[in-house]
């Protein structure tokens, strides 16, 4: 599957550009610091969530890069969906600002989520529909251009043309992923929201998978917010991590240097001391 | 508007019909039913009434003509709780989706659906009961505009009532098209109600439908002017109906509840 994956992204592969050299050079901290907004492919600039006196996202601010995949972690209800679903739009921020190219999500919604996409375990598509029919639907959703042909495409990168005229919900949880993912590849986004991507799937398939959205990030241009409880996956794949706990950034960096910086022995083993952290300081505040 | 993502939520509707005979049978099979058993009553009526009036296009017609609002509402409230049952309403409001184009898309759908209970209501009506509405012409479209108009508002204000309480309180939109038939007067003249019934009529569109179609019947003058005010009620309906979806989605994105709403918390 992994090759396929690479064909259907093959069109895209003749943009790899500075970034991959800036990151392989170890200058991407340096350049990111100096990224403006309008260089972000995402900026999100002070962004809050509160449910009465609940604080569910804290002032965030972030950004993601063209070419980059940035993980966000974070312990149960630390507030990484929260951050997701006003990033697709879906919720409304209490304060801050979200861009996505530059695009005011609050002033052109339509506009912006034009250049998103997303897949999530917790958003299946329509178990109603087939595959190919969810994917032509969404096609139009997104104005794809040459939709036959881009469906077909992508039937063969996530290994489901066999399932083409079957219906969504009676695909197994990997195949619904699968799916997931081919619908979030639609419009080849230039940003690409992925909630636990690869939840569900096999080790062999996902690390294709894995595998597959890199190369589309470095080909396309384009960049990733991905979550997931997996350490090994995010150090795999995230070139920058942002530690979240109880709705604020607490940590930022290289997965891969991170754990050192802060006397854990991995990236798991960080995670686990945040999430320690994270509750020692919540039966505080109560 | 987009026409693609107008279309989109179109093709949905039509995919599901397409695979599913139980989703098409209800189109046409409660009107045939209604059909029947009021044509029924009416040919009984006929034959113990007396001589020279003619229930059949008193009764039928009202009942034929009121189905029709029924189902364009129900066609509207349908393809929206479609979303509903398959907890799909991150997916949709993830994309560039408008909220006019999916209400669009929505009316469209019951636009579609209607249009073919009321060629099948017709034909049923004609083939098994004389009612034939050939001889008004074109002078039909502004009672059926009117009643269509009321169902689309109807409907909208079905689904923005379960989009703000949730999917439980489906049950409460079922019964609108009854709740308002009252005061309407689809059987009898409004004149027969308590004053404050008629107050609520006087600013229910399908009154004025109704009121119409009994002068036609009596052989009198179509009363255009009192169809103007209805057909201006009509209107001002589906502009609040879209307004009030809009409030509650704007409300929905602010608390969350679309990204929720397929947990089923909305309280």
């Amino acid at each position: 599957m992994g090759s396929a994956v690479r064909n259907a992204n093959a069109e895209l592969r003749t943009h790899r550009t500075a970034v991959k050299t800036l990151a392989d050079a170890g200058e991407t901290g340096l350049w990111r610091q100096s990224m403006t907004p309008s260089h972000a492919i995402l900026s999100v600039e002070g962004v809050c969530k509160s449910y009465g006196a609940l604080r569910a996202v804290d002032g965030v601010t972030f950004q993601v890069a063209p070419g980059e995949i940035v993980g966000l972690l974070g312990p149960n209800g630390a507030g990484k969906t929260t951050t997701i679903n006003m990033i697709l739009g879906v919720l409304a921020p209490t304060a801050g600002r979200i861009e996505i190219e530059g695009i005011d999500l609050a002033v052109q919604r339509s506009r912006a989520l034009g250049k998103t996409n997303f897949a999530a375990v917790y958003a299946p598509l329509p178990g109603n529909l087939t595959v190919e029919q969810n994917l032509r639907v969404f096609g139009l959703l997104y104005g794809v251009a040459r939709l036959s042909e881009r469906i077909d495409e992508l039937l063969a990168a996530y290994d489901l043309e066999r399932f083409r005229k079957t219906k969504a919900g009676v695909l197994s949880s990997g195949e619904q992923t699968r799916l997931s993912l081919a619908k979030a590849m639609l419009n080849r986004p230039r940003l690409l929201l992925l909630d636990e991507p690869t939840a569900s799937i096999d080790p062999s398939s996902a690390r294709d998978i894995r595998a597959g959205i890199a190369d589309f990030v470095e080909a396309g241009h384009c960049g990733v917010l991905w979550t997931s409880h997996n350490m090994v996956e995010v150090e795999a794949v995230c070139d920058r991590v942002l530690f979240l706990s109880r709705g604020k950034i607490l940590l930022e960096g290289d997965p891969k240097t991170l754990p050192r910086e802060h006397g854990a022995a991995s990236l798991d083993d960080l995670f686990v001391q945040v999430a320690h952290e994270s509750i020692r300081e919540g039966a505080e505040a109560k | 508007m987009t026409g693609s993502r107008v279309a989109a939520i179109v093709l949905r509707q039509i995919y599901l019909m397409r695979g599913s005979p139980q989703r098409v049978l209800p189109i046409f099979a409660w009107v045939a039913v209604d059909i029947l058993l009021w044509g029924f009553i009416t040919r009984y009526l006929n034959a113990v009434g007396r001589p020279g009036f003619n229930f059949v296009p008193a009764l039928l017609g009202a009942v034929l003509l009121w189905d029709f609002l029924t189902r364009v509402m129900q066609g509207v409230t349908m393809a929206f709780f479609e979303d509903v049952w398959s907890r799909n309403f991150l997916n949709f409001f993830a994309t560039p989706l408008r909220i006019s184009e999916y209400l669009a898309g929505l009316v469209a759908t019951g636009v579609a659906t209607s249009l073919v209970a009321l060629v099948v209501m017709l034909a049923l009506a004609w083939a098994a009961f004389g009612l034939s509405f050939a001889g008004y012409g074109l002078a039909l479209a502004p009672f059926l505009m009117v009643l269509f108009l009321t169902g689309i508002a109807l409907g909208i204000t079905g689904a923005s009532i379960v989009l703000r309480l949730g999917p439980a309180s489906e049950w409460l939109i079922w019964p609108i098209p009854t709740l308002v038939s009252p005061f309407v007067g689809v059987f009898y003249p409004v004149t027969i109600l308590p004053e404050w019934m008629r107050w609520v009529s006087a600013v229910l569109p399908p009154t004025y439908v109704f009121e119409g179609l009994r002068a036609v019947v009596a052989g009198k003058p179509a009363p255009w002017d009192r169809l103007v005010i209805g057909l201006g009620l009509a209107i001002a309906f589906v502009v609040l109906a879209c307004a009030a979806f809009a409030a509650v989605y704007r409300y929905a994105i602010r608390t969350g509840l679309i990204a929720r709403y397929s947990a089923e918390t909305v309280s």
